[in-house]
C-alpha cells in the first residue's frame, strides 16, 4: 500500500447526500479482474450523457474541477454495494482524500485498504468548504501525522482515525504480513475451535 | 457475570488476540466467495505466494454475472472470463465451488442457509454488502471489500473494532397482506438509510418472533439498506428446524449438542445495547419505494411526496433529484403508476416462500398487456421445489419468463437490464439510480406487490385483493 503522509491538492466539491458505490462505479465495469484502471468509468452514468459525451453539468466535469485530488461530499457517502471498485476508481481517477460528515462502515474500510483518506469533518465545516470548494484552485493540505485539515486562509480543523489504521497508513505496510506476525495466535485459537 | 448482548457472546468467541490500542483479530468461521469482488484477491495471494489458509471454511459460487436464460451460453467475454477465473482460483486453491452445473448453485445468500453452511453463533463474511442475510441465524455476518476478502482468505482473520449494537424492536402484529419486506422498508423509512452506521442490529419483538426463517432473512438481508453491515436475530425452535438435515449442519447427536449451544445465543435479560429503537408492525402497509434510496417509501395508499414536506435542505434537494430521475409528478397516487417490467428474485425475496406468496396472487390470472415479467429462483434448488409444487406452472400460465437462478435483475450484471426511462417493480434491495440499468426506475416491493402489479399493470395494495379473493 502507497503511505499516506501528507497530501496538499485541489478541491472538488459533490454536494449530493447518499452518494452510493453504484453511482461511483457502476456494475458493468465490475467485470474486469484487475485493481487498476477503473478511473475512466468513474461516476460514469452522471459523468457523460451517452457513449463518452461528458455531461456538461455534471459537478467534476466544470472545468474549475479538473486536477482535483481532495472530494468533498455529503452525508453516507459510499453506501451501498460492497464493491472495492469504488475507492479504485477514485484513485485511478486521481483523488487521494474524501471529505465528507459520514461514511458508509464498508466503503470507509474499503477507502483505508487503498491509502485513500477518508475524513469525517462536522457538516457545517463540509457546507463551508463545498462553498470554498466552487471557486477555482481552492486547495487544502491534509497531515494525517497531525489529523489536521487546513488551507492557507486559517481554516484548521482536526479529524478522528483510528490509530492502528493511522499507523498503517503512514508506513504503507501491507496489513497480511502484519498479520501472519500473530499466527501462533491462530494456530492456538484454531486448536480450541469445535 | 455481567449480562451481555448476543452480539457481544459471539465476538468474544471469536476473539484471537486482543490488545490495547488496536481492533481485535477476529477469527471468521465461514467465507462465501463469488466471481466478481474474489479475482484481485486471487491475484494478491499469488503475487506473494501465499496460500489460502482454510479452503476447508471458504465456500464458492458464482451467482452476480450468470445468464438467467441459456445459461451455458455467456456472450459477455468479460463475465465469463470472471467465471473461468472462480474457476481456475477454486481449483489451483481447493476451494468447493457451486458452479453453473451445480444442482446447489444460486445467489451466496441463497445457498449458504439452504446448504445448511450458515449456522447460528457464526461469523460469516463475504465480499458482498448483503452478506447480514445469514444474520437471520443469530450469526454475526457482513460484508467485506476485496482486500478483506485477501486478508481472510490467507488468515482466517480480520482486524474489526467491536461493533456498537441496537435493538430495532417490532412490535405488536403484521396485518395481512403485509410481509417482512414491508416490515423492512418501514424502518428504514422511518429511521432513515443511515441510522444502522457502526451499528449491528438486533431485530426482536413479535414481529420478528413470529417469523419464518426465510422473512428473518429477508428483514436482515436490507440492515445494510440502513447503514448497518450486520442484522441478526437471535436463534430459537424456528431456526432449529430449519437447520435439520440440511447438507452441512451437524447431523444426529452433533446436531443435538449444536442446539443446546445455540440456545445460549441471546440477548441476555438486563444488557445494555448502545441504542434503542421501536416501531409498531400493526402500523405497517405494503409499502412501495418512490425515489431513488430505500428510505424514499410510501404506503401503498399514499400519494407522491412534494420535496418542500421534507425536513432539510439536503434532504430536499435529494428528493428533487429522485423525482426527475424517477419521472414521477408529487401528490400522485402510487397506485396510479404504471410498470413495465416486474422483478421477482434477488437475495432479499428470491426463497420458495416468495415465489409462494407471489404465485397465491397470480393464479388463474395473466400479466397485464405491455408488462415483461421475470422470476428468477434464488437458487437451483428453490426452482427444483418450485417446479415440482407447481408454482412454475402458475408463472408460466400467467405469461411469467420462468429463469434460473442468479442475481439477475437486481443489479443487472448480466444480460436481464431495464431499459431507460422504464419502470420497474422489483422484490430487489436497491433502487439507486441505474441499478437495473442506465436511466432504469425502480421500486421496492414485496414479491405479493410485485405480483399484483405484473397483473394490474400499476401499483395495486394487496390487501384489497385479498379482501376479494375472500369474499
Amino acid at each position: 500500500m502507497e503511505p499516506f503522509v501528507v497530501h496538499k491538492g485541489k478541491v472538488a466539491g459533490l454536494d449530493r447526500a447518499n452518494v452510493d458505490t453504484d453511482q461511483i462505479i457502476p456494475k458493468q465495469f465490475l467485470k474486469r479482474i484487475e485493481r487498476t484502471g477503473f478511473g475512466q468509468f468513474l461516476f460514469y452514468d452522471w459523468r457523460y450523457i451517452d457513449e463518452n459525451k461528458p455531461n456538461p453539468d455534471f459537478e467534476l466535469n466544470r472545468p474549475e474541477n479538473a486536477g482535483a485530488t481532495i472530494l468533498v461530499a455529503n452525508e453516507n457517502f459510499g453506501c451501498g454495494s460492497s464493491r472495492e471498485h469504488a475507492p479504485w476508481a477514485l484513485l485511478d481517477y486521481g483523488f487521494r482524500a474524501i471529505i465528507a460528515p459520514s461514511f458508509a462502515d464498508i466503503f470507509y474500510n474499503n477507502c483505508l485498504k487503498n491509502s485513500l483518506l477518508p475524513i469525517k469533518l462536522a457538516k457545517e465545516d463540509v457546507e463551508y468548504l463545498l462553498k470554498k470548494a466552487e471557486a477555482a484552485d481552492y486547495e487544502l493540505t491534509i497531515s494525517l501525522e497531525e489529523q489536521a485539515v487546513y488551507d492557507e486562509e486559517g481554516f484548521r480543523r482536526t479529524f478522528e482515525i483510528d490509530p492502528y489504521r493511522k499507523q498503517l497508513l503512514l508506513k504503507g505496510w501491507d496489513e497480511i504480513d502484519l498479520t501472519f506476525v500473530y499466527e501462533p495466535y491462530i494456530v492456538e485459537y484454531e486448536k480450541s475451535r469445535p | 457475570m455481567a449480562p451481555k448482548t448476543i452480539v457481544e457472546k459471539i465476538w468474544e468467541e471469536h476473539v484471537v488476540y486482543r490488545e490495547e490500542g488496536k481492533p481485535d483479530l477476529l477469527y471468521i468461521d465461514l467465507h462465501l466467495i463469488h466471481e466478481v469482488t474474489s479475482p484481485q484477491a486471487f491475484e494478491g495471494l499469488r503475487q506473494k505466494g501465499r496460500k489460502v489458509r482454510r479452503p476447508d471454511l471458504t465456500f464458492a459460487t458464482m451467482d452476480h454475472n450468470v445468464p438467467t436464460v441459456n445459461r451455458f451460453v455467456i456472450e459477455d467475454e468479460v463475465a465469463k472470463n470472471q467465471m473461468t477465473a472462480l474457476e481456475r482460483n477454486c481449483r489451483e486453491f481447493g476451494i468447493p465451488l457451486a458452479d453453473l452445473n451445480s444442482p446447489e448453485q444460486g445467489i451466496v445468500h441463497v445457498i449458504g442457509p439452504e446448504l445448511g453452511l450458515t449456522q447460528p453463533g457464526m461469523t460469516i463474511v463475504c465480499g458482498d454488502s448483503h452478506t447480514s442475510t445469514h444474520g437471520a441465524f443469530g450469526a454475526l455476518a457482513f460484508g467485506i471489500g476485496t482486500s478483506e476478502v485477501e486478508h481472510v482468505l490467507a488468515t482466517q482473520t480480520l482486524w474489526q473494532h467491536r461493533p456498537k449494537t441496537m435493538q430495532v424492536n417490532v412490535t405488536g402484529k403484521l396485518t395481512p397482506g403485509v410481509s417482512a419486506k414491508d416490515v423492512i422498508l418501514a424502518i428504514i423509512r422511518k429511521f432513515g438509510v443511515d441510522f444502522g452506521t457502526g451499528y449491528v442490529l438486533e431485530f426482536t419483538g413479535d414481529v420478528i418472533r413470529n417469523m419464518s426463517m426465510e422473512e428473518r432473512m429477508t428483514i436482515c438481508n436490507m440492515s445494510i439498506e440502513a447503514g448497518a453491515r450486520a442484522g441478526l436475530v437471535s436463534p430459537d425452535e424456528v431456526t432449529f428446524e430449519y437447520l435439520r438435515g440440511r447438507k452441512y449442519a451437524p447431523k444426529g447427536e452433533a446436531f443435538e449438542k449444536a442446539v443446546e449451544k445455540w440456545r445460549q445465543l441471546r440477548t441476555d435479560e438486563g444488557a445494555v445495547y448502545d441504542q434503542v429503537v421501536e416501531i409498531d408492525g400493526s402500523e405497517i402497509a405494503p409499502t412501495v419505494t418512490w425515489g431513488t434510496t430505500p428510505g424514499m417509501s410510501i404506503a401503498i395508499d399514499e400519494t407522491i411526496p412534494f420535496p418542500e414536506q421534507f425536513a432539510t435542505e439536503t434532504e430536499q434537494k435529494a428528493a428533487r433529484l429522485a423525482l426527475q430521475y424517477m419521472g414521477l409528478t408529487p401528490g400522485t397516487p402510487i397506485t396510479e403508476v404504471a410498470v413495465q417490467h416486474v422483478f421477482i428474485g434477488s437475495c432479499t425475496n428470491s426463497r420458495l416462500s416468495d415465489l409462494r406468496e407471489a404465485a397465491r396472487i397470480v393464479k388463474g390470472k395473466k400479466v397485464a398487456p405491455g408488462v415483461r415479467a421475470l422470476v428468477v429462483p434464488g437458487s437451483q434448488q428453490v426452482k427444483k421445489q418450485a417446479e415440482e409444487e407447481g408454482l412454475a406452472q402458475i408463472f408460466i400460465d400467467a405469461g411469467f419468463e420462468w429463469r434460473d437462478s442468479g442475481c439477475s435483475m437486481c443489479l443487472s450484471m448480466n444480460p436481464d437490464v431495464v431499459p431507460e426511462g422504464e419502470r420497474c417493480a422489483s422484490t430487489s434491495n436497491r433502487n439507486f439510480e441505474g441499478r437495473q440499468g442506465k436511466g432504469a426506475r425502480t421500486h421496492l416491493v414485496s414479491p405479493a406487490m410485485a405480483a399484483a402489479a405484473a397483473i394490474y399493470g400499476h401499483f395495486v395494495d394487496v390487501r384489497t385483493l385479498q379482501k376479494e379473493a375472500v369474499r
